[in-house]
């Protein structure tokens, strides 16, 4: 029985009914379908439009990565101190000042209001949940017998939190703040959980914005980026003590170096996979 | 000038049915006193087929098949009388309370804008049936004819202006005199002169009546002509949009509830409704089991006690919502989740379920708005999250105005987005400023992780300044310092209770893999060492 062509390209139009069949069912037939010269890749198959992408907060950021999308996962991981929260932050009041609702699911309840509002998160905007539920000292004990901690508490909770949160509907963006949970409770979190937000913000304009200290979303994120403390702090531990610097030149201009590692949007060819941006240090009194 | 009336035939049976219209096929009698000398108060047409009246006592009764009896609920009266009230409200602003049963409506005017008489009529009748009343309306040229009409005739009468006396002329002379005082006598003397309906004592001649039975005798023959005509007292009743409901038995699971409460809040809603308002507050009173109330002040049969009265207990909750809201389903659903949150504690006996009324939202959204979150969805997902986290823990913050570490407040979340908001700038506190967005990365702030609560640490001093740093909830979090700011000393609320003073330094530690930057703070008033938070 002759085989039909798999693929057609859309862009030629030809009916499948004329398409022309080869004569012998001989182990060359393939190669003399003339119809395979135009084979369409599967992933150019269907036409899916490019997700709106909005700015981060970041200048930089934004124009290493375009922005942030909507409809998609984005994922920011790195070790302490690597200038994740500050992004977070950035994020969130870029959001809030485009009166956008926004949600925090805070998994370690670390959240500083006051490092916020000098970031000018908007807080009327803004949902904090805060995750973590005071258990009773038999309910530790159960569950310090059973190998759990609270920090699996915790990270159920985020997770019930978010898929009501997606569900519900209506947030310019959700975050979820996986910033201090151990990585062998972080990596436990399924696959299918993060498919699920996945399907649940597509084709919305709701952006998912996931901090953790190493990738967890795998696939599921459109967007994974790799923060790093920059050269600044990285080298302070090899300096001699006589060149300590002052809490100004520390903790002021504190650089963060951003990596690409997985984006799924077309980007401007020639372009660097990282970008460096500082941050400031705002001391009461 | 057209008057219509509004009657609710057996006004206790109905009242009761409103809430079990299960039994509206079935033969009830509502009883009335306190046990063993409990009396039938009302019937429905059922149990008046089947034989039962007024008057007659629980033991005679108890006899009947099929006959289901309640008690009487003066809440629930109450409550059908307030519906009734918003039903006839809803299509004139001039309405006179004439009877708990009875209520009379001017309807000049309300021609061109409701529709005919007829229409308007049905209408009455079918948004009494909508609130779980059925009930006879009459219209008529003036308000005695109405009313006499509509105890009369069952559904909907409409008596053109001049055929008053040809239409109520069947009527018995029993309908004339209800509601009146000494109306025994009047009976007797017109069954005595043999007058058994209206048209007979239409026919009387004026004078001997009224030499016979004075100026009230004139005036019943007047209202069986149809003759009468009295300025309506209409009433300006206070908003009050309650429900009561009096339970059998006691109530102890909390699905049965939310079948009543389900019903509650429909009657709620229709009433709100029918006065195009919405409600932002809903309260729930239960009246709990156990103890009892005396009516009258004294404690029967406790001489330990006398003329004390104690009341049962009571349980209140209130649902605050941001907006006004007028969906059932969603109040009903707000009110499970509160109510398994805090359970009542004990069986339920009565219900009472009031809702502040407010004018609804405007529903128009502005073209170029950001989406945002559907405010009877946003609440249920709200009330969903406080059932996981707790209720002090999901909202959004307020800063507020001190200097103390963790000065915020968290309330309830409720966006609002409208196109001429402008973020809030200064707090007003020192030290609190709030930063504005400007474009880029000009302000990015260091952010601070804090560490809830803060962790012990043990720290090694040197000339003052910490050079070494262990802590034993975060093992990582060890190692020396490199590199301390500091101190910044605070302090405040030393005029209050619970005053506080620290010293804050800002260091960097060599950790396995990396340098991480922390904040350390020592409470100068107990001495102790803590990790406030990471810079991140």
């Amino acid at each position: 029985m002759p085989s039909l062509p798999l693929f057609s390209n859309p862009a030629a139009r030809r009916p499948l009914a004329s398409a022309p069949f080869p004569a012998s069912a001989s182990g060359g037939r393939l190669a003399a379908l003339p119809q395979l010269a135009e084979v369409t890749p599967a992933s150019q198959l269907t036409v899916r439009p490019a997700p709106e992408m909005v700015p981060s907060g970041v200048r930089e950021i934004d124009a290493l990565t375009g922005g942030l999308p909507r409809g998609s996962l984005t994922e920011v991981c790195g070790p302490v101190s690597s200038g994740r929260t500050s992004l977070l932050l950035a994020v969130l009041a870029s959001a809030t000042q485009r009166q956008e609702a926004c949600a925090l699911v805070d998994v370690s309840d670390a959240f500083d209001p006051v490092s916020a509002a000098m970031a000018a998160v908007n807080f009327e905007s803004l949902l904090w949940v805060r995750c973590g539920v005071q258990q009773t000292t038999a309910v530790r004990r159960k569950n310090k017998a059973h190998g759990a901690s609270r920090a699996c508490d915790n990270v159920e909770q985020a997770l019930r939190v978010t898929d009501l949160l997606l569900q519900s509907g209506g947030f310019g963006l959700v975050t979820i703040d996986l910033g201090d949970v151990p990585l062998k409770f972080a990596r436990r979190i399924p696959l299918t959980s993060w498919f699920r937000f996945q399907r649940a913000i597509e084709r919305t304009p709701t952006v998912l914005f996931v901090v953790t200290q190493s990738p967890c979303a795998q696939t599921c994120a459109a967007l994974l980026l790799k923060m790093q403390a920059g050269k600044k702090l990285s080298a302070f531990g090899s300096q001699p003590s006589e060149k300590l610097l002052a809490h100004t030149e520390l903790l002021n201009d504190l650089q963060v170096e951003t990596e690409i590692l997985r984006l799924r949007m077309p980007r401007k060819p020639a372009q660097s996979v990282t970008a460096i941006f500082s941050t400031q240090t705002v001391r009461a009194g | 000038m057209p008057f219509a009336c509004i009657f609710v035939p057996d006004f206790p049976v109905e009242a009761l049915l409103r809430t079990e219209p299960g039994l509206r096929s079935q033969s009830l009698a509502v009883l009335e006193g306190k046990p063993p000398l409990q009396k039938v108060f009302a019937v429905n047409e059922n149990a008046r087929h089947a034989g039962v009246a007024s008057g007659m006592t629980k033991l005679q009764i108890e006899s009947c098949t099929g006959l289901a009896f309640r008690n009487r609920s003066l809440l629930q009266e109450t409550a059908a009388h307030a519906a009734l009230l918003d039903c006839a409200q809803s299509f004139s602003p001039r309405v006179e309370e004439t009877a708990p049963d009875t209520i009379v409506l001017d309807l000049l005017g309300m021609e061109l804008l409701l529709g005919a008489l007829p229409k308007i009529a049905r209408d009455l009748a079918r948004r009494a049936a909508d609130l779980g009343l059925i009930a006879n309306v009459a219209v008529a040229a003036n308000p005695g004819t109405a009313v006499l009409a509509a105890r009369g005739f069952r559904g909907v009468t409409v008596i053109p202006e001049g055929k008053e006396r040809e239409r109520l002329g069947n009527l018995p002379v029993e309908l004339l005199l209800a509601g009146e005082q000494n109306s025994e006598q009047f009976l007797e003397t017109f069954h005595r002169w043999g007058i058994r309906n209206l048209r007979d004592v239409a026919a009387l001649p004026d004078v001997p009546l009224s030499e016979r039975l004075g100026q009230r005798g004139a005036l019943l023959q007047k209202l069986a002509r149809g003759e009468t005509s009295h300025t309506l007292v209409p009433i300006d009743p206070p908003l009050v949009f309650e429900e009561a409901l009096e339970l059998e038995h006691p109530l102890t699971l909390l699905e049965p509830l939310a079948f009543l409460l389900s019903q509650l809040l429909d009657h709620l809603c229709s009433r709100l409704a029918s006065r195009a308002l919405a409600t932002q507050e809903l309260r729930l009173k239960l009246e709990l089991a156990g103890g009892y109330r005396e009516e009258d002040g004294g404690e029967a049969g406790n001489p330990a006690h006398p003329g004390r009265a104690q009341a049962r207990p009571r349980f209140s909750r209130t649902l605050h919502l941001p907006l006004p809201l007028l969906d059932s389903k969603t109040f009903l659903k707000l009110l499970q989740l509160d109510l398994q949150a805090h359970p009542p504690g004990a069986p339920i006996v009565k219900i009472r379920l009031a809702a502040e009324p407010v004018r609804p939202r405007p529903g128009q959204n502005g073209l170029f708005l950001p989406p945002s979150p559907e405010p009877e969805k946003l609440e249920l997902t709200l009330a969903r999250i406080a059932g996981i986290v707790g209720e002090d823990k999901v909202g959004s913050l307020e800063l507020l105005d001190t200097h103390r570490p963790e000065r915020f407040r968290m309330q309830h979340f409720a966006p609002n987005f409208s196109p001429q908001r402008h973020p809030s700038t200064a707090l007003g506190a020192e030290g609190c400023f709030r930063g504005e967005l400007t474009d880029g990365s000009d302000n990015l702030v260091t952010a601070l992780r804090i560490f809830r609560p803060p962790a012990a640490v043990m720290v090694t001093l040197s000339e003052g300044r910490p050079t070494f740093i262990s802590c034993l909830e975060r093992k990582k979090t060890r190692g020396e310092i490199l590199w301390a700011s500091g101190p910044w000393r605070s302090s405040g609320d030393w005029w209050e209770q619970k005053g506080w003073a620290r010293d804050e330094w800002d260091i960097a530690v060599q950790e396995e893999t990396s340098i991480g930057l922390y904040r350390l703070v020592r409470d100068l008033l107990c001495g102790r060492w803590l990790l406030e938070g990471t810079y991140d």
